[in-house]
C-alpha cells in the first residue's frame, strides 16, 4: 500500500523470505481485481485482490495481510479474498495479523510461522523497530515532497528526489544506516530550488486510509493538487496510524473534535474524517478533500455530516467516491474548479482585509 | 405530543416496543405511510448521493413525518446483543438526520447499546421518558408493557407472520395451478427493511405466492439454531442484521435444507455488508450444490429484470424437486 514497501520488505527479508513486493498497482492490477471481485466490494478490496493475483502469478507462496474487528468490512477481506483465490485454483498460505489485544496467541502463531530463519526475539524486536523507523522516515520524505511540489521552480524535481531517497532507504540495513539515509534525504530535498514566498493554498485530505495512501487508487490526487499550487496535508500517514491503532485504540484529538457532529465510532475512518475536517478548519486551511471508496458506509456517513462542518467552520470541501469508473480527466476538472474557487475565496478575503 | 416513527430500517423489528412505550407515556405515535415512489424520490433528493438505497428511503420517511409530528424518534442503534453492532448507517443515524439541512422537529435521540450493561434498554427508556416529562412509575409501566409487546411481536414473526406495518400481500390473480406447478419452498433472506417493504422489493412476496412458492424468513429460524451456525470461515460478520442473514443462510443451506428447496438472498444496491454476506452465501451454495439466487434492489425499480431471473430460478428449483434431484 502506497510507498511503504521498504519497511515491510526489511522485516520479511530478514526473517528469511524472498520478498515479492508487488509493483505499484497499475490499470491491469485494478482490472484483475475488478473482474474477480463482487460488484459492491470497495476499491481497496478489488485493488488488493488484483495485487494478490499478480503476486501469485509471480510465484508467491505466502500472502501476508492484516485483519481487523470492524465495524469496517475490511476486517473480513482476507478470508473472502483467500476463498476467491482458492476457487481460482491458486495454492498459497495466507497469514492474517489481527489486532494484538484481540488475539495475542494468533500473533505468536503468525510470528512463528513467518520466522523462517529462527531469528531470536531480541533481533525480532529490533527488526520491528527498524521497520517503524523506516515508516516514519518515508512519511517524513512524503511531507517534504508535499511541501515542495507547489513551490519548486522546476516541476517534477522534488518527485525525482523522493523516488531516489525512498530507493536508498530500501537498501539501508541498520538503524544508523536508516538515520543516515534520512539526513541525506532531507539534505537532498533542501537542495531543490524553490520559492518559499510563493503564495500557496493549504488543503487537508481526509478519508479512508487505503485510498488516501495509495496514489494508484486515488488518481494521484496529491500530485494533481501539488502541481496546481496546493500544499496537501493528509490526515493519515501509516506511521501515525500504526502508533495510534496498534498500541492503543483510537483515542485522539480527532475523535474529540468530531464529537459535536458525529457522536459515535462508526467504523472505518468515518469519525476521524469528520474530526480531522474540524481540526484542519481550526488550523486555517483553505479547503478539504474527502477521499473514499464507493460503497464505503463509514465515509458516506461522514459525507452526510461534512456539509454541517463546512458551513459552521467556513471550510469548503469536495468529495471523491472512487471506483473503477472514476476517470482521471473528470476528477482533474473537478479539482481544478475547486482550486479556482479556493483562490477566489482567498483573494476575496485578502481584499476585505 | 406526537412522536414520529419512520416505517423502515429497524421499524419492522422493534416498532412493537417503541410504539407501546411511547403510547404508554401518553404520546401519540405517528408512523410514516408505507414507502411510495414519492418517499423514495424525496429521500434521494435529501440524502448523500453515494448512500445505499435503504438510507435514502429512510430519509424519505423522515421527510414524510417532518410536519406531522412534534418529535422524531431517531435512536442511535449500536448493539442489542453486546457483540454484533448495527451497520454504520444505524450508528450515525442521528448525526446524519441532524446535519441533513432539512427542516425537522426536534429529535428524540438515545443510544441503544448492550455493551453499556445489562440495563441498557431500561436506562435508554428512562432517559427518553424523562426528556418527555413522564413520571417514574409511568415510565416503568410503559417499559414493561413495551417489553411484553416486543416478546409477542418476536413470537409472531417467528411463526411466519408479517410484522405490523408491513403491507400484507393480497392473494394475486393469475396464480399458477398447483397441479402443473407443485408448491416449492424457499428461504427468503434479507434485512427486514427489504423483505417487509413491498414497495422496495417490488411486491416480491406477492410474486412468490403467484409462482406457488412458500417462503421462510430469517425471523422464523429459532435463535438456538442460528447460534449453531458458527462457521463463517474464521470470522462472524460484525453487523447485527448481516450476521442474522448469514447465519440463517448457512442454516438453510446446511442442516435446515430439509425445510426449503432453494435460497433467495435479497440485497440493496450499494449495501456494503450485503456484498460480503452475499459472497459468503454464494460460495456456500456452490459448495453444497444447492440453488442460490441473489436479487439486488435498486432505486431504478425496474421489475422486469428481476422477475425473469426469479421465474427462471423457481423453474429450476421446481424441476429439481419434481425429479427428486434436490
Amino acid at each position: 500500500m502506497g510507498p511503504y514497501s521498504p519497511a515491510f520488505r526489511h522485516v520479511f527479508a530478514h526473517l528469511g523470505w524472498e520478498v515479492l513486493v508487488p509493483e505499484r498497482p497499475t490499470q491491469d492490477t485494478l482490472s484483475l481485481g475488478f473482474k474477480n471481485a463482487p460488484e459492491f466490494f470497495c476499491a481497496p478490496f478489488k485493488t488488493t485482490l488484483g495485487t494478490y493475483i499478480e503476486a501469485l502469478e509471480a510465484g508467491a507462496e505466502v500472502l501476508v495481510t492484516t485483519g481487523g474487528v470492524g465495524p469496517c468490512r475490511a476486517g473480513h477481506y482476507a478470508q473472502v479474498q483467500a476463498e476467491i483465490l482458492r476457487r481460482k485454483g491458486y495454492q498459497f498460505e495466507m497469514v492474517v495479523f489481527e489486532p494484538i489485544a484481540r488475539d495475542p496467541l494468533g500473533l505468536l502463531r503468525n510470528v512463528r510461522r513467518l520466522n523462517r530463519n529462527r531469528t531470536s526475539i531480541p533481533r525480532l524486536v529490533s527488526l520491528v523497530k527498524e521497520a517503524l523507523q523506516k515508516l516514519a522516515c518515508i512519511d517524513q520524505f512524503g511531507e517534504e515532497l508535499r511541501r515542495l511540489r507547489p513551490r519548486e521552480l522546476r516541476p517534477g524535481q522534488a518527485e525525482a528526489v523522493y523516488d531516489q531517497v525512498v530507493q536508498a532507504l530500501d537498501a539501508a540495513e541498520s538503524r544508523a544506516d536508516i538515520e543516515r539515509v534520512r539526513r541525506q534525504g532531507l539534505e537532498a530535498f533542501r537542495a531543490v530550488p524553490n520559492d518559499p514566498d510563493r503564495p500557496i493554498l493549504k488543503v487537508g485530505i481526509v478519508g479512508e486510509i487505503y485510498v488516501v495512501l495509495e496514489p494508484a487508487s486515488n488518481l494521484g490526487i496529491e500530485k494533481m493538487l501539488g502541481e496546481m499550487g496546493v500544499e496537501v496535508h493528509p490526515s493519515i500517514t501509516l506511521s501515525g496510524w500504526t502508533a495510534e491503532n496498534v498500541v492503543t485504540e483510537v483515542g485522539n484529538s480527532a475523535k474529540r473534535a468530531a464529537a459535536p457532529y458525529l457522536g459515535a465510532l462508526i467504523g472505518g475512518h468515518g469519525q476521524e474524517s469528520v474530526g480531522n475536517a474540524v481540526l484542519f478548519a481550526r488550523r486555517g486551511f483553505d479547503g478539504l478533500v474527502q477521499l473514499a471508496p464507493f460503497t464505503c458506509i463509514p465515509e458516506i456517513v461522514a459525507r452526510g455530516v461534512l456539509p454541517a462542518v463546512s458551513r459552521d467552520l467556513d471550510l469548503p470541501f469536495i468529495s471523491f467516491f472512487l471506483d473503477e469508473q472514476t476517470g482521471e480527466a473528470g476528477a482533474r476538472t473537478r479539482v481544478e474548479a475547486f482550486v479556482d474557487m479556493l483562490w477566489q475565496r482567498r483573494r476575496a478575503k485578502e481584499g476585505a482585509v | 405530543m406526537r412522536v414520529g416513527l419512520p416505517r423502515t430500517l429497524w421499524y419492522f423489528t422493534y416498532a412493537a416496543f417503541w410504539r407501546t412505550f411511547f403510547t404508554g407515556l401518553g404520546a401519540e405515535v405517528v408512523t410514516s405511510p408505507p414507502t411510495t415512489r414519492q418517499t423514495l424520490d424525496s429521500g434521494i433528493a435529501a440524502c448523500v448521493s453515494e448512500a445505499c438505497l435503504p438510507l435514502k428511503i429512510y430519509f424519505g420517511h423522515v421527510i414524510e413525518l417532518a410536519d406531522r409530528v412534534d418529535r422524531l424518534f431517531v435512536p442511535r442503534l449500536v448493539s442489542v446483543d453486546g457483540r454484533r453492532v448495527f451497520c454504520p448507517k444505524f450508528l450515525g443515524l442521528p448525526d446524519l438526520v441532524r446535519h441533513s439541512g432539512l427542516k425537522l422537529p426536534p429529535l428524540l435521540d438515545v443510544t441503544i447499546d448492550r455493551r453499556r450493561g445489562p440495563l441498557f434498554l431500561w436506562r435508554a427508556c428512562r432517559h427518553l421518558g424523562q426528556s418527555l416529562g413522564a413520571s417514574s412509575p409511568r415510565i416503568v409501566r410503559a417499559f414493561l408493557a413495551a417489553s411484553r409487546a416486543q416478546r409477542a411481536h418476536t413470537a409472531r414473526l417467528a411463526a411466519g407472520a408479517l410484522p405490523a406495518g408491513a403491507t400484507p400481500p393480497s392473494w394475486p390473480r393469475g396464480r399458477l395451478t398447483a397441479e402443473a406447478n407443485p408448491p416449492i419452498r424457499v428461504a427468503l433472506l434479507g434485512y427486514p427493511y427489504l423483505i417487509f417493504d413491498e414497495y422496495v422489493n417490488l411486491g416480491l412476496l406477492k410474486k412468490l405466492r403467484a409462482l406457488n412458492v412458500e417462503y421462510r424468513t430469517v425471523e422464523t429460524v429459532p435463535e438456538r439454531l442460528l447460534r449453531k451456525q458458527n462457521r463463517f470461515f474464521q470470522k462472524r460478520p460484525f453487523w447485527r442484521y448481516s450476521d442474522l442473514v448469514a447465519r440463517a443462510g448457512y442454516h438453510f443451506l446446511g442442516p435446515g435444507w430439509s425445510e426449503v428447496d432453494g435460497v433467495v438472498h435479497v440485497t440493496a444496491f450499494a449495501c456494503g455488508p450485503d456484498a460480503l454476506v452475499d459472497k459468503l452465501l454464494e460460495l456456500e451454495g456452490e459448495r453444497k450444490q444447492r440453488p442460490y439466487l441473489n436479487i439486488t434492489l435498486d432505486e431504478q425499480s425496474g421489475e422486469a429484470g428481476y422477475v425473469t431471473r426469479l421465474e427462471a430460478f423457481v423453474d429450476t428449483v421446481r424441476r429439481r424437486v419434481v425429479t427428486g434431484s434436490g
